[in-house]
């Protein structure tokens, strides 16, 4: 059942509300409107209907297991939440001097140092509000180190195809040429490739690792030796962060720059939009066009480090310092897991992963680059049951949403026809990964036995199949009151 | 099986070419190409008098799938785009050999079309490609 927009539970002449003598101010009478604003009439009960009914009908990984691909769609632990709403921190002015938010500087601060330590950076900005945001500020101090040492030709970036489709982007944003290199056949980068496109135009290199593949980059020592020898810096794609966590460093492989996506390694909620952090860890070399502010300790007091200590800063990507709410369910995730259990993330993430992608292989499945170990996600190609059967990738997505699970990423990366992109991430447990695995099968035998079935799915979903093509030609998306416009 | 006309040449990206009476080149998706996107909702055509270099992204293909460059397969200067696919980018997928074309270009040397597959060459490309 489709539940109506707020908007449209409107009578004429019914109020939702009742108005206090005082609610409305004092306003000289040319400044008051003369129609009323074409409001929701709702009645409170109307509203905790509304809102309650949307909610249930939310796919969301506090009811479903959701192996979304490259998204580390993992656990949110309650207690983040419990302490970022704290009233002290919900009451901090943004404007109140430094004096009055001793604490929640000092937090920041050991967000930035912890984030430091798990990445192998010289120093963290929390600034960029979103992965989009830290891949731009991470490019763009890229640029602006070779053009602070006069070397304007670096202008190219190079992006593995295996890539995040933010990355080619993020570097046309940025000003700079995308080159484009290919990935052997085993998943490793063509690094004889990268010899041939690499010179004085190069600025850098964009690279996730483990990458899109679920694929850990075995030379990627070589590829930071070769790219610097260039000249060249190595910007490190943070998505895929939860594979690696406390195994080894972005810093250790000789990244110069990393962003960090908070919302998915540190288990923030996301999806929808926002809000995320895409804070940014540097090498040395990079420290002065951090983008400000971020937090500093001089002298045993927390202060901001802005533009007048960092006059070479990219500058400011946001009103203040990032989303302050997603900082702190992070930092509290940090503190709650310490040292050993960041290590365990990662353990488990992994094992989730390469048990999974192992079930699945024993059950028949064509797993993209079988010789390989998974990192924390792997593919699964259905070419050969959509040339059989004609029910694709597609189909089996929308399918598994009526066996009550989310849809793993489909049709990414483009390398892989008719794919899934799977990452269980270290939340699941094994009960939850082996109901997968037999929704699959189930599938699958009914894509043989009648495919025309898994054609018309979902069935117990609010809403059936979308018209996706004619919602990009012909997108609706205001909402008009009957008979106005 | 997609259509893979003898008159075309083709690139292991999928573009399609066709030599014309004037010397000028027709550029399009092959049916494989569309068939693997599914239904377009977007394409970018290059401007009249735009040059290219070989391998240069001149136009872009978009469906619901995934947004794609098409490369340039010969060096040249683009003389036409083919205006319809503005309000009709479907018409790749109808007909990716006639009404679908996507720009007409200059060759800067003629002779550059002959290194690119012919029909043969691309259908075995593309049974390769099913392996």
């Amino acid at each position: 059942m489709t539940e109506a927009l707020i908007f449209e539970y409107r009578s004429e002449g019914r109020k939702g509300f009742v108005a206090g003598p005082d609610a409305v101010p004092k306003l000289p009478a040319e400044a008051l409107r003369a129609d009323e604003p074409t409001l929701p009439t709702a009645s409170e009960l109307e509203v905790v209907r509304h809102f309650t009914r949307l909610s249930q009908q939310n796919f969301s990984i506090d009811t479903q297991f959701y192996p979304l691909g490259s998204c580390t769609m993992k656990y949110n632990p309650r207690v983040c939440n419990q302490l970022a709403m704290l009233p002290q921190f919900l009451g901090r002015h943004p404007l109140g001097p430094v004096e009055h938010g001793q604490g929640y500087l000092q937090t920041m601060f050991e967000l930035q140092e912890m984030l430091r330590i798990a990445t192998g950076m010289a120093a963290v900005s929390l600034t960029p509000m979103a992965g989009a945001q830290g891949e731009f500020a991470g490019v763009a101090m890229i640029k602006a180190y070779h053009e602070s040492r006069g070397d304007d030709a670096r202008n190219q970036i190079i992006v593995p195809d295996a890539a995040h489709g933010t990355n080619p982007a993020t570097a046309t944003m940025c000003g700079c040429e995308v080159v484009e290199i290919s990935t052997r056949p085993d998943g490793d980068l063509d690094i004889n490739r990268l010899r041939e496109v690499l010179g004085p135009n190069t600025a850098g290199i964009m690279l996730t690792n483990p990458s899109t593949l679920g694929l850990f980059e075995r030379q990627i020592e070589e590829i930071a030796a070769i790219v610097h020898a260039a000249g060249g810096l190595l910007y490190y794609d943070g998505a895929n962060l939860n594979a690696i966590l406390g195994k080894t460093l972005p810093g250790d492989m000789g990244f110069d720059v990393i962003h960090m996506n908070l919302h998915k390694t540190f288990s923030t909620p996301h999806g929808g939009g926002g809000p995320g952090s895409g804070a940014v860890g540097v090498a040395e070399r990079l420290k002065p066009f951090l983008p400000v502010p971020f937090v500093q300790r001089l002298d045993g007091r927390y202060t901001w480090a802005t533009e007048e200590h960092y006059p070479q800063s990219i500058g400011r990507l946001s009103a203040f310092m990032g989303n302050s709410g997603v900082l702190l369910r992070a930092y509290v995730y940090m503190r709650m897991l310490g040292r050993a259990g960041m290590e365990r993330v990662a353990d488990f993430a992994v094992l989730n992963a390469n048990y999974l992608m192992v079930c699945l292989r024993e059950a028949g499945f064509d797993v993209a680059f079988p010789e390989r170990r998974a990192s924390h996600e792997f593919i699964i190609s259905l070419k050969s049951i959509a040339r059989e059967t004609d029910v694709t990738a597609m189909d089996f997505a929308k399918a598994l949403l009526d066996y009550g699970f989310h849809a793993p990423t489909t049709y990414f990366p483009l390398l892989v026809p008719e794919c899934l992109l799977i990452e269980p991430t270290e939340s699941e447990s094994r009960h939850a990964l082996d109901a997968f695995v037999a929704a699959l099968v189930d599938i699958r035998d009914t894509a043989y036995s009648n495919p025309d079935k898994v054609k018309e799915a979902p069935v117990t979903m609010p809403v059936r199949r979308l018209d996706d093509v004619r919602a990009a030609k012909q997108p609706d998306l205001v909402w008009q009151a009957p008979g106005a416009g | 099986m997609s259509e893979v006309p003898d008159s075309c040449m083709y690139t292991k990206d999928h573009e399609w070419l066709r030599l014309e009476d004037d010397g000028s080149v027709t550029i399009g998706v092959t049916d494989h190409a569309q068939e693997a996107l599914g239904e377009l909702v977007f394409v970018e055509t290059p401007e009249a008098g735009a040059a290219f270099g070989v391998g240069d992204a001149c136009a872009v293909v978009e469906s619901v799938k995934a947004a794609s460059d098409i490369y340039c397969p010969v060096a040249g200067e683009v003389t036409e785009a083919n205006a319809a696919l503005v309000d009709k980018p479907e018409l790749v997928n109808s007909s990716p050999y006639d009404d679908g074309w996507v720009f007409r270009l200059r060759p800067e040397n003629a002779k550059a079309i002959d290194e690119l597959m012919d029909a043969e060459a691309y259908n075995r490309f593309l049974a390769e490609l099913e392996d």
